[in-house]
């Protein structure tokens, strides 16, 4: 099995602590004049999505996590799991509800999405930085009011639901951040 | 990859640092120290298995690339040398960080005649002549290792067992090792972590006596314990320096180095050949005097007001 010296340490790096795999989210070299030295890292747990604080002797070895990021376009759902191919090899892997998380309200056929393999199989699927969504469902527009700053909800083709601003109306295409679940502008037909 | 061509530091850095040597430089002359070049490549190291040395392979044969000047500069006090200072690259291999660099600039330097509180007080002035604040560092603090674990740890570092030192690591860090670690790893994780990052603030910290298994070249005072006449000067959380009343005792040298590298195949390390000519050196018989290492690259950091020594240097390991 592959292993990292606290050497090769950086934010980034995939690693195996307790039988999960771990992102490496900050690493702090810290040693005293004469004595041991430590890594003091922050660690993402890749299933929990939990971050940590871990603590190694400087030296010591830590296992690799099989664990890749790939691009892929998200295809369909039959309901119970989705599935993403690998656009190189056609290859197709499909994605267990857990892996999807929230990205299955924000994402359509053919997107691409960061796709995180773990031993081979989706761990997590990250939906793309912007989408554009058509608007099903929301409170009639207020007309002229376009500055004002209010808002509102407006439910998305996909399922999601963001707060948009008062003027939009039902079947408006909007660019939105489903990243962080924020409306950015109305799309002009 | 490709790697950066620029330097790390602006080109402003790098003149203000050139004039903070100048500086250093003045401190000594005005002192009557004499400014000394040791070769970096040597034969032998230093065994201590918490200083990793770097080696070449050269026609010679192995040479380490030294992790201080010590051994060749106490060569040259033994030879009836006098007082001395030396600037010179460092290397410590696997060390990297905010406040490390594998390699770096080490000023060192002896006075006759001197014990390590003593020089400690030269060490403070020299850092307060080089690192210019807007309000004026406070009189400089001499804390004991025990009293600045107390103070900033709540805990005794010689009375408290391996479990109660854990335990108040564990707490203060919400981390910590596995169980089999030592009272003085857990110590040092403490030190590294909690303890010495608060001092030196708003003045310069010593901090002195010690404990007899951290003594390291310094020699050992009686007392109940006894405690190693070794000192390290902190700036602003960071440290700067590490100074010890010399080891004088050849044959007590040997045994401490002996006990290194006993402390090397333990932790699976490769011994490292020991420095004869230093031990030569030591018997022929080494002046009384008290020496002191001093991370250049961190001094001047703090000086040019850097967040990191990578800030002050033209090319840190990762541009090299």
């Amino acid at each position: 099995m592959a292993s990292y010296s606290t050497n090769e340490f950086k934010s980034g790096l995939k690693i195996m602590l307790d039988g999960d795999p771990y992102n490496i989210v900050e690493n702090e070299f810290v040693k005293p004049g004469k004595g041991q030295a430590f890594n003091r890292v922050k660690v993402r747990n890749l299933k929990t999505g939990r971050v940590v604080d871990r603590t190694f002797k400087s030296g010591e070895s830590v296992e690799a996590a099989d664990v890749f990021e790939m691009d892929m376009e998200y295809l369909y759902t039959d309901g119970e799991f989705y599935y993403f191919m690998e656009p190189q090899s056609f290859e197709q892997y499909p994605a267990n509800p857990e892996a999807m998380g929230d990205t299955a309200k924000w994402i359509k056929e053919q997107d691409s999405c960061r796709v995180t393999l773990y031993e081979g199989a989706p761990l997590a699927v990250e939906p793309p930085a912007m989408a554009e969504l058509k608007v099903v469902e929301t409170d009639p527009g207020v007309r002229g009011d376009t500055s004002s700053g209010g808002t509102k909800p407006a439910k998305l083709e996909t399922g999601a639901t963001v707060q948009v601003p008062l003027f939009l109306e039902e079947g408006e295409v909007i660019k939105v951040d489903p990243r962080k679940g924020e409306y950015i502008s109305r799309v002009k037909k | 990859m490709t790697r950066e061509w620029r330097p790390a530091a602006d080109p402003d850095v790098i003149r203000a640092r050139a004039r903070l040597t100048a500086r250093v430089r003045a401190f000594f002359d005005q002192r009557g120290v004499t400014e000394v070049t040791t070769p970096v490549l040597s034969r032998a190291s230093i065994p201590d298995p918490n200083i990793p040395s770097m080696s070449a392979q050269t026609a010679q044969g192995r040479r380490y690339l030294q992790t201080s000047p010590e051994f060749p500069m106490k060569r040259l006090l033994a030879a009836g040398s006098g007082d001395i200072f030396q600037i010179c690259p460092v290397f410590r291999d696997g060390e990297s960080g905010q406040w490390h660099n594998p390699e770096f600039e080490l000023l060192e330097w002896y006075r006759l005649g001197l014990d390590e509180l003593a020089l400690a007080r030269e060490c403070a002035s020299l850092v307060e002549c080089v690192v210019e604040r807007p309000t004026q560092l406070q009189e400089t603090e001499f804390l004991s290792y025990r009293d600045a674990f107390v103070r900033h740890a709540g805990i005794d570092p010689l009375d408290a067992s391996t479990e109660e030192i854990a335990e108040t690591a564990i707490e203060i860090l919400g981390t910590g090792g596995p169980k089999d670690w030592t009272a003085s790893e857990w110590l040092d994780l403490l030190g590294a972590t909690r303890v010495w990052p608060a001092l030196g603030r708003g003045r310069v910290t010593v901090v002195t006596d010690f404990p007899q298994d951290q003594a390291a070249l310094a020699r050992l005072r009686p007392g109940n314990p006894p405690t190693a006449a070794r000192f390290e000067l902190f700036l602003d959380g960071i440290e700067l320096a590490n100074g010890f009343h010399e080891l004088t005792d050849a044959g007590e040298q040997r045994a401490r180095f002996e006990a290194d590298n006993r402390r090397r195949r333990a932790r699976g390390l490769p011994e490292v050949p020991l420095d004869e000519c230093l031990l030569e050196a030591l018997a022929h018989g080494l002046p009384d005097c008290a020496g002191v290492a001093l991370g250049l690259d961190r001094l001047y950091a703090l000086a040019l007001g850097a967040s990191s020594i990578a800030e002050v240097m033209s090319f840190p390991s990762d541009r090299a």
